[in-house]
């Protein structure tokens, strides 16, 4: 996984609650056996109509936002299917990270195994974010993981909370794999104990 | 003396492997069952780093999602891309040694119907599935959740998982269900009073009277749709119906193994005065048959209201509730009972079970599908067709003029051929009412088999308690 280093970009505004995992990659998208190449589809039935061309005033089909790498969205972002397929399009498509109130939880956690920052601010610090997004591409935001910070394109900065080993992973492109194999007499450890407690299993 | 425990943290504890000082854990699981859409990737990470799967007796694989449901599927599937996934789970299940119900096996359905029916999902058990709807296994008082792909990967690899714990919710019904109510009408009910994130960061622990009182097949439809109230599981205590249910299953323990396993099942209950972070109780009484009538599963009401205004909601949700009804294309102030149904579908994790189809045929018994109207069946595997069939129900479907197919995930998402087209407008007792969720701008009402099969008669959405005695 590649490092998340520190950057400034465009953020697209996308105030709509409750946007769903079919939203941001609809289900005939999830017949790929891969896991590139899925961000021409992200939010493809907001993105194009039925004719595959695109829909004028979606937010990503707008200049401003074309190379957008940050979302700052609705409530509860990334509700229900656990498809990874979500956070692949988006990363795809280019978005680094997303900021919202709050997110469903599979999805959330999808988001760092992909490299991917998901940020949780209060709704009032959403809503001037979200404003700021408003002003189009002139308006660059920063996000720093190290220091937890979201700094708007007027200079204002909000702090934000994540999870230290979460942080510590992305920070460092860490394998989750890699590191829980280091603990693999943990796991032995514990198999040997259920043969025991519970051997029906 | 120790603190009382939660079932959640009875089931948490008993599954540490690893511990890290800021609580993060490697959870040990029990039982992982895997379909096509969302595992290629993960096999094939595996291939790549040289890796095995660790327990591939804890893993059981089974294809539902692309899956035909018409009775000439043995022939192949037309799609490409849908024969390839379904071809490259055969592959994998093969090459890493892993259970697996292939489509020809009567035994093959959707994953999530098939584990508890083969008594793979058990009581005390972490169960994990790269799809959102494995909460329905939290019926068993299994600690059961959707995961991604990487986790998939992961637990593969070594079948643990890396979590932090939950919180507690408890969600009590209180007393009996009225007739004519059932356990979707519940689990619709419960989200719609808590909204969809309203369990987000929770683990929902359903009890009391109404939910002891239901079969196994209803408790699996309340906990399946914990996900839809944004929980990352649903649990139910295990109790007297649920080793019934379990006992004598193929893979449930037997004899002496079987006696040791009901004693620490009896275990797996919430302690008196142990801490729960929220709670939400619902008069089983005060709830009525509903459906929902917008794009998200939180957008319910009884199916004797009228369609919402927008502007009788708060923030957000006006912009969302406008959506919605466009795309619905329902006007606020119109009565439930006279939006008019173009399709009706029953089947999916949430109510494919043998009691869904009979809840359904009670209602269709003698009558027929309006004119015009299109309607299916689809049984969650094939071992629920055929006890349908056995039972005289799937006779019951055909004469009514539903078509009886064959066991998938089918309209639920609509992956394989069986999808609205655009403008329908479906009568469904599947999980997620979701833009373009049964096909490109198809319309879609959630609602219970009952309900779905008056619909079924009438061509629009009625309220089922009219049609029984």
């Amino acid at each position: 996984m590649r490092k998340f280093e520190k950057f400034s970009g465009i953020a697209a505004p996308m105030p709509l609650v409750n946007i769903d995992t079919d939203m941001i990659i609809p289900k005939q998208f999830l017949k790929t056996i891969k896991r590139s190449g899925l961000g021409v589809n992200a939010f493809a039935e907001m993105r194009y109509k039925a004719d595959g061309s695109e829909v004028e005033d979606f937010v990503l089909n707008k200049p401003a936002y074309r190379e957008a790498s940050i979302l700052i969205a609705g409530d509860n972002f990334g509700c229900g299917s656990s498809r990874e397929h979500a956070p692949w399009a988006l990363s795809d498509f280019g978005i680094k990270v997303v900021v919202s109130t709050s997110f469903a939880d599979i999805f959330f956690n999808n988001c760092f195994k992909n490299g991917m920052l998901p940020i949780v601010l209060p709704a009032e610090q959403v809503e001037i974010l979200m404003d700021d997004a408003e002003k189009g591409s002139n308006a660059r935001m920063e996000i720093d993981l190290e220091a937890q910070t979201v700094t708007s394109s007027d200079g204002s900065i909000f702090s934000f909370e994540v999870d230290p080993f979460k942080k510590h992973c992305l920070l460092n492109g860490l394998d989750d794999i890699g590191l829980t194999m280091e603990k693999s007499s943990s796991i032995e450890a514990y198999e040997k104990k259920l043969e025991f407690e519970r051997p029906w299993l | 003396m120790t603190a009382p425990k939660t079932l959640y943290d009875k089931i948490w504890d008993a599954h540490v492997a690893h511990a890290s000082d800021d609580g993060t854990c490697l959870l040990y699981i029990d039982r992982h069952l895997v379909h096509e859409v969302t595992s290629p990737q993960a096999f094939e990470g595996l291939r790549m780093a040289g890796r095995s799967v660790r327990s591939p007796d804890k893993t059981i694989a089974v294809p539902d999602h692309n899956v035909p449901t018409t009775v000439d599927r043995e022939s192949g599937i037309d799609n490409e891309e849908s024969r390839i996934q379904v071809e490259a789970l055969d592959k994998n299940a093969k090459e890493f040694g892993v259970h697996y119900y292939p489509v020809s096996d009567i035994r093959q359905g959707i994953v999530h119907i098939v584990g508890p029916e083969q008594g793979w999902t058990l009581p005390g058990m972490t169960v994990v599935c790269g799809d959102s709807h494995t909460a329905t296994h939290g019926a068993f008082g299994a600690l059961a959740h959707g995961i991604g792909t990487s986790e998939v990967e992961h637990v593969l690899a070594t079948q643990t998982l890396i979590q932090k714990k939950s919180k507690n919710m408890k969600v009590e019904i209180n007393g009996k269900l009225r007739p004519g109510v059932t356990a979707k009408d519940i689990t619709l009910s419960v989200i719609g009073a808590t909204g969809t994130a309203g369990g987000t960061g929770y683990v929902i622990e359903y009890c009391g009277e109404a939910i002891r009182d239901l079969s196994m097949e209803g408790r699996m439809t309340v906990c399946n749709m914990a996900i839809e109230g944004g929980a990352r599981a649903g649990l139910i205590a295990p109790d007297k119906t649920t080793f019934e249910y379990c006992k004598g299953r193929p893979h449930a323990p037997k004899g002496a193994a079987w006696e040791q396993a009901v004693e620490y099942w009896m275990s797996l209950f919430t302690d008196e005065g142990a801490h729960f972070d929220k709670i939400i109780e619902i008069n089983g009484a005060d709830i009525a048959p509903v459906v929902t009538w917008g794009t998200s599963p939180e957008d319910v009401l009884p199916i004797t209201d009228i369609v919402p205004e927008p502007e009788s909601f708060e923030g957000g949700k006006i912009e969302a509730v406008k959506r919605s009804l466009d795309y619905m294309g329902l006007k606020a102030g119109q009565k439930l009972t006279d939006i008019k149904i173009d399709a009706v579908f029953i089947g999916s994790c949430t109510n494919g079970r043998i009691e869904d189809l009979r809840a359904a045929a009670k209602i269709l018994e003698g009558k027929k599908v309006k004119d015009g109207m299109r309607a299916m069946v689809v049984p969650g595997s094939g071992l629920v067709r055929a006890q349908a069939e056995k039972e005289g129900l799937a006779d019951i479907f055909k004469r009514a003029g539903f078509e009886w197919r064959l066991a998938g995930c089918s309209m639920c998402l609509a992956m394989n051929p069986d999808q609205l087209s655009e403008g329908e407008r479906c009568a469904s007792t599947s999980n997620r009412n979701f833009e373009g969720r049964q096909g490109y701008k198809g319309r879609t009402h959630l609602v219970s088999p009952a309900m779905a099969a008056a619909a079924a008669v009438t061509g629009h959405l009625t309220d089922v308690r009219e049609m029984i005695s």
